[in-house]
């Protein structure tokens, strides 16, 4: 950290200054501040009230104690209530679309007499691995990043940091964590550059090593998909995209007060101090450009955040394709991994195919989803066309139950960071500590939470059984 | 920093601290948080970076490129920050990268409806440097407060141009590209008037110049540095020890500075 060495003349100085009546720092600011005091006074005109009456007002109300909280609910609600209702219909349109196109490359493969392996590859594991990720990550960003965008145009992130500074506070942490937090629901290798705002090490450190908990952008698709399968019913009813839009409220909320939780934890046991104070400005309420918010948050963030992940997904699907075509006796190699892994994964309700796809899927969260189909979809063949039918459909397929279900939401939730985030952690941190414990934080909490889940949901059905 | 494809996912690895010499100018564009130096940074570069209306968003420093009247300006946007005085992470950035950044222009970027909050800045910048540009922005929320400012009174008091924008809609970027090419090439020099302070701060930070000023050969100004110095700024001696080489904690400086505070 600068600043904490200390130079020989400084202390020198430091002494023969505090020597004097007033510190000369002290009077230098002084000095500054009268002559800035003195140039407004002589080029301000006219200066009516200085502060907000609009401003003020919205203020009292979504900052206050009474209001806060259950606005800033309704507001996450909405959000994501908007994001999937309306993602449904261009999500199914765009599945048929790009499954037509899919048939009528494989018609142009056999015409041209291709070997099998190389239509495997390039059709069944490249392009099939990218039209998912476009038909079902697509819709929802183009809905969700736009109305994350309007919000934070608006003014309106300061005021969740204002709101939950308390809670911060409490658990030993920064309250500027919660913009970090806020940063995180983006990437979490950004929240984690962004950290750099904490100027406290100690600090910084808790928000660096808890901005996992924030669901970042590739993480998003996944929550939503599965909500909107099984608890959301396949989204055709009014209360199924209730339903599916309080479990994805909830998975968030259960993050926050994770990362409440664990900063707590660690602020009493690793990272002891106390949290230090700090000025947030309330910026005022500016009314969002609203389309300029549409084309950037699209071209910035959905277009970009799609990139990625199809970039990434194009070689996962060729090199998982091959994993689940290349046979080692009577199985195929991914079939083997997901063997070794399937009696954890059976352990804490998830199963070895999961655990693999979230393993490979290291290198961007995005692609944890098309993994998974993949190697299930290795051997099967695909049917239906409405995208989240058809996706249900080969989940259950596979043995999976809503609990499965709200076990990969949880682990989506608490697993590692994805590789960039461990790599940017480094950075930040310069040490491999901070980075591992980063990693085995969630991991841990994410695996004992879907045994509990699996625990409990086997009581259960005892109960309803007997 | 708005979480745009410059700053997540893989790039956030990528540092950028001084940027490689690009020919062009360097200018940088300093500012109170909120005083909308991203919506000026957009309005100059064209559209590249979203801007959030939140304070601390720009953490990394943000650049972009424009070109006017045939030169190449490369813009650089750095934390929003309310002094120089390095308390915090942003401050030092900002500060660091206008001593030691060596920009052609530093554009400090005013909201035009706190000036007095905002001059702060504004002073301790000139201090710093000669090259420097004032972009009283936000003039479209200032008018519809009624708040009136004299912009000329303001540029005298100031000693270096003030330009009223209000980079939403676009009004005064002309004549702040202008004013920025203008300074840059050296067709305009801006002369801050100098903060007068106390009898005997002057006459400390006065003995201290002259000492400094052949350590420092010109690459910062020497007065700024004694003032610093005076004030037990350990973070801006290890900018200069690392950035100019100059180890200003070697025996001499020492011993003239005890001197001098005596």
């Amino acid at each position: 950290m600068a600043g904490q060495k200390t130079d020989p003349v400084l202390v020198e100085a430091q002494r023969l200054a505090g020597d004097l009546e007033d510190s000369y720092r002290d009077r230098i600011v002084a000095a500054l501040y009268a002559q800035a005091e003195a140039i407004a006074s002589r080029a301000v005109k006219e200066a009516p009230a200085p502060r907000r009456e609009f401003d003020w007002r919205l203020d009292a109300i979504l900052t206050s104690r009474l209001w806060g909280y259950p606005i800033m609910l309704a507001l996450l609600a909405v959000v994501f209530w908007l994001t999937l209702k309306g993602a449904n219909y261009p999500s199914a349109l765009l599945a048929s679309l790009l499954f037509a196109f899919q048939d009528i490359l494989t018609s142009l493969f056999h015409r041209l007499d291709a070997p099998a392996w190389l239509h495997g590859i390039v059709v069944l594991g490249m392009y099939r691995t990218l039209a998912w990720v476009v038909a079902v990550m697509l819709p929802p960003m183009a809905i969700f990043f736009p109305l994350f965008t309007l919000l934070e145009d608006l003014g309106y992130l300061p005021r969740i940091a204002f709101n939950l500074d308390n809670f911060f506070k409490k658990a030993g942490a920064h309250g500027k964590q919660a913009l970090t937090m806020c940063m995180g629901f983006g990437c979490n290798a950004a929240g984690v550059v962004g950290c750099r705002i904490i100027d406290s090490p100690r600090e910084r450190l808790l928000a660096i090593l808890t901005n996992n908990f924030s669901p970042c952008n590739g993480r998003f698709p996944t929550l939503i998909t599965l909500a909107g399968i099984f608890m959301g019913g396949l989204l055709t009813t009014a209360a199924g995209v209730a339903a599916a839009t309080l479990t994805v409220v909830g998975i968030i909320l259960l993050g926050i007060v994770l990362m409440f939780f664990t900063s707590w934890l660690l602020s009493r046991t690793l990272l002891k101090g106390v949290p230090s104070s700090f000025t947030l400005e309330l910026p005022p309420y500016r009314p969002p450009q609203v389309l300029r918010v549409i084309i950037r948050s699209v071209l910035d963030r959905t277009l970009y955040v799609l990139a990625r992940a199809v970039l990434v997904a194009a070689p996962a699907g060729a090199f998982t394709w091959v994993l689940a075509n290349v046979h080692l006796g009577a199985f195929s190699i991914i079939d083997h991994m997901a063997g070794w892994l399937q009696p954890l994964g059976k352990v804490v309700g998830l199963d070895g195919y999961i655990l693999l796809a979230f393993i490979l899927g290291l290198p961007a969260n995005e692609i944890v989803i098309p993994i998974l189909l993949m190697s299930y979809l290795s051997t099967g063949m695909l049917t239906e066309v409405n995208s989240l039918a058809a996706l249900g459909e080969i989940l259950v397929r596979h043995g999976w139950t809503w609990i499965t279900a709200l076990n990969v939401m949880l682990f989506s939730l608490m697993h590692w960071p994805c590789g960039t985030t461990l790599l940017t952690i480094y950075k930040e941190t310069k040490s491999l500590k901070w980075p591992l414990l980063a990693a085995v934080i969630p991991t841990a909490l994410g695996l004992a939470a879907c045994f509990l889940v699996k625990l409990l949901a086997g009581l259960l059905d005892i109960v309803a059984a007997g | 920093m708005g979480l745009t494809n410059q700053a997540t996912g893989f790039r956030t690895l990528r540092e950028n601290f001084l940027p490689a010499s690009t020919g062009g100018y360097l200018v940088a564009l300093a500012g109170n948080p909120n005083a909308g130096k991203s919506t000026v940074f957009n309005a100059l570069t064209g559209l590249k970076q979203h801007t959030g209306n939140w304070p601390g968003k720009t953490v990394l420093q943000a650049r972009g490129k424009f070109t006017h009247q045939g030169h190449t300006f490369t813009l650089v946007d750095l934390p929003g920050t309310y002094s120089l005085l390095a308390n915090s992470v942003e401050e030092q950035v900002a500060r660091d990268f206008i001593c030691f950044g060596r920009p052609d222009v530093t554009v400090v970027v005013v909201d035009a409806t706190c000036l007095e909050r905002n001059l702060n800045l504004v002073l301790q910048v000139t201090e710093t440097t000669n090259a420097v540009v004032v972009c009283l922005n936000l003039m479209d929320e200032a008018r519809r407060k009624r708040i009136a400012i004299d912009v000329p009174l303001l540029a005298r008091e100031l000693g270096v141009p003030v330009v009223p924008t209000a980079a939403r809609r676009g009004e005064g970027l002309a004549h702040l590209k202008d004013t920025i090419a203008a300074v840059a090439t050296g067709a305009l020099c801006p002369g801050p008037a100098p903060i007068i302070y106390d009898a005997d701060i002057e006459a400390a930070a006065g003995q201290l110049t002259r000492q400094l000023q052949p350590l420092l050969r010109g690459r910062l100004n020497a007065r700024w540095v004694a003032l610093r110095l005076l004030e037990g700024d350990a973070t801006l001696l290890q900018g200069i020890q690392q950035f100019l080489g100059v180890d200003l904690s070697e025996p001499g400086i020492k011993l003239q500075v005890k001197e001098v505070l005596v």
